[in-house]
């Protein structure tokens, strides 16, 4: 039986691993090849690296870490911030990311998706959304959740699946860093339009919100966090411990 | 030394990453004379196979590779790497395969319930229905990682691995000295190292 994932979330920013409440007031954590070792050998399943670094000129230094991280960790690596063309999947691909996770680059360049799902299979073509309520509709965010498109988000991650995207990050602007849960009610409206796999991210605060998630919604696949991981106060190991108390299939 | 077969299908990173880090001596090759040389083969791919299979014959590379697993060199395909091994394929249309396997590859769409999504993706556990050497540091519920929408079917007699997904999926096959594993070792953690370091102390005929 497939298991429900554990995905730590590495924000990664002029080479340092960062994390912000609600996207904003980054604070530096760690080094990303240390954590990525630390969370890969207790237990993770995967791991997302999200490159913000503004400039282009430092994008290598990001190209750099990824490949010292594929070089000594096993799992699977998807790879997200600044994708906006085929050539950037090709840079991140040969430096060992399985998946590429696109955002606002998709809805700049409507071709991304397709092109990429043909190129590289729907497999490797995640579709992260920053999500938030506005008006009690949920409306797609760009540039970090600093721009609202006004574009209908089930619509636009059901257009994303038609076109080739393999797997969805739902990423609740809402729930983001308050630490109080998961968006249960707009993960639930994601998994009933889509087929693929829906990761959801945004407001984990304990383990008990994971096993609250993979309860209320077994539709949903993989949990992600960055911060209760990156600060110790959730350890991979305990959670999924807690996880397999209450009947949730995790990899030991 | 591992030969990685690089016929322009795949990400070769992590796959070479992982031999090296395991302390083999290991190379990205698709000279015929590297080939021969090496100790143990090993066959990867992603995508589709019509590509896959189009791109190896391209390639010039298949007779060779027949000719080393004809003098028993250990041979492992990985994920569409192994069902490249199978007679044929019925994705988008009907292909013919490398035919180093008895069987053939169809959508697992057929075998699993409706509600199951595709592709599977994601840590699954391992059964073993009969000892393979590649597996000799598993046991029995050891977790890999799985990304695929078809399967190996009709090659019972070479399954050495199966995995559940509301239908029992081939997980591995053996048949000889060829090898192949449908899910990633090199994204399955340590449990995947162990795959690769057993393959590695397998001896062929002429190594």
């Amino acid at each position: 039986m497939i298991t429900k994932r554990i995905i730590p979330c590495l924000d990664v920013k002029d080479g340092r691993v960062v994390k912000g409440k609600n996207f904003l007031g980054l604070q530096d954590v760690s080094s990303p090849v240390s954590l990525a070792a630390y969370y890969s050998s207790h237990g993770a399943d995967e791991l997302v690296f999200y490159d913000i670094t503004a400039s282009s000129e430092k994008r290598s230094l990001f190209t750099d870490i990824l490949k010292e991280v594929a070089s000594q960790i096993f799992i699977p690596l998807t790879v997200g911030g600044g994708i906006r063309s085929l050539a950037d999947f090709d840079r991140v691909l040969k430096c060992g990311a399985d998946k590429v996770s696109v955002n606002s680059g998709a809805i700049a360049n409507p071709d991304l998706i397709p092109q990429a799902a043909k190129r590289y299979g729907d497999q490797c073509v995640v579709l992260s959304v920053d999500i938030k309520r506005v008006d009690g509709v949920f409306r797609v965010f760009a540039k970090g959740g600093r721009e609202n498109t006004g574009m209908e988000a089930i619509e636009w991650i059901r257009r994303g699946v038609e076109n080739g995207a393999g797997e969805i990050v739902v990423n609740s602007i809402d729930t983001d860093g308050v630490k109080n849960g998961f968006d249960l009610e707009m993960l639930e409206k994601v998994c009933d339009a889509v087929s693929v796999p829906v990761i959801a991210s945004g407001g984990a605060g304990s383990a008990a919100h994971f096993v609250e998630l993979f309860q209320a919604l077994p539709k949903v696949d993989a949990g992600l966090a960055a911060s209760i991981f990156h600060f110790g106060e959730v350890e991979i190991s305990d959670l999924k411990k807690i996880c397999k108390q209450n009947n949730i299939s995790v990899r030991e | 030394m591992v030969a990685i077969v690089d016929y322009g299908v795949g990400n070769l990173f992590s796959l070479s990453g992982s031999f090296a880090f395991i302390g083999q001596k290991v190379c990205i090759t698709s000279d015929p004379e590297t080939l021969r040389r090496a100790d143990h083969i090993v066959l990867p791919g992603v995508g589709a196979f019509s590509d896959a299979i189009a791109k190896l014959e391209e390639s010039g590379l298949i007779p060779v590779l027949k000719e080393e697993v004809k003098k028993g060199k250990p041979f492992l395909g990985i994920c569409l790497g192994m069902q490249l091994l199978f007679d044929e394929s019925h994705e988008y249309g009907v292909h013919k395969g490398l035919g180093l396997v008895p069987g053939k590859v169809l959508p697992i769409a057929d075998v699993i319930p409706k509600d199951y999504k595709i592709p599977h993706i994601g840590w699954n556990a391992l059964s073993f229905p009969k000892p393979s050497y590649i597996f000799r540091y598993l046991k029995e519920g050891d977790f890999v990682y799985f990304v695929h929408s078809f399967y190996g079917a009709e090659c019972e007699a070479s399954v050495t691995a199966t995995t559940e997904y509301g239908a029992s999926l081939t997980a591995a096959v053996q048949n000889g000295n060829v090898y192949g594993c449908q899910f990633h070792p090199e994204k399955s953690g340590e449990v995947g190292l162990k795959i690769l370091k057993a393959f590695c102390e397998l001896e062929g005929s002429t190594c």
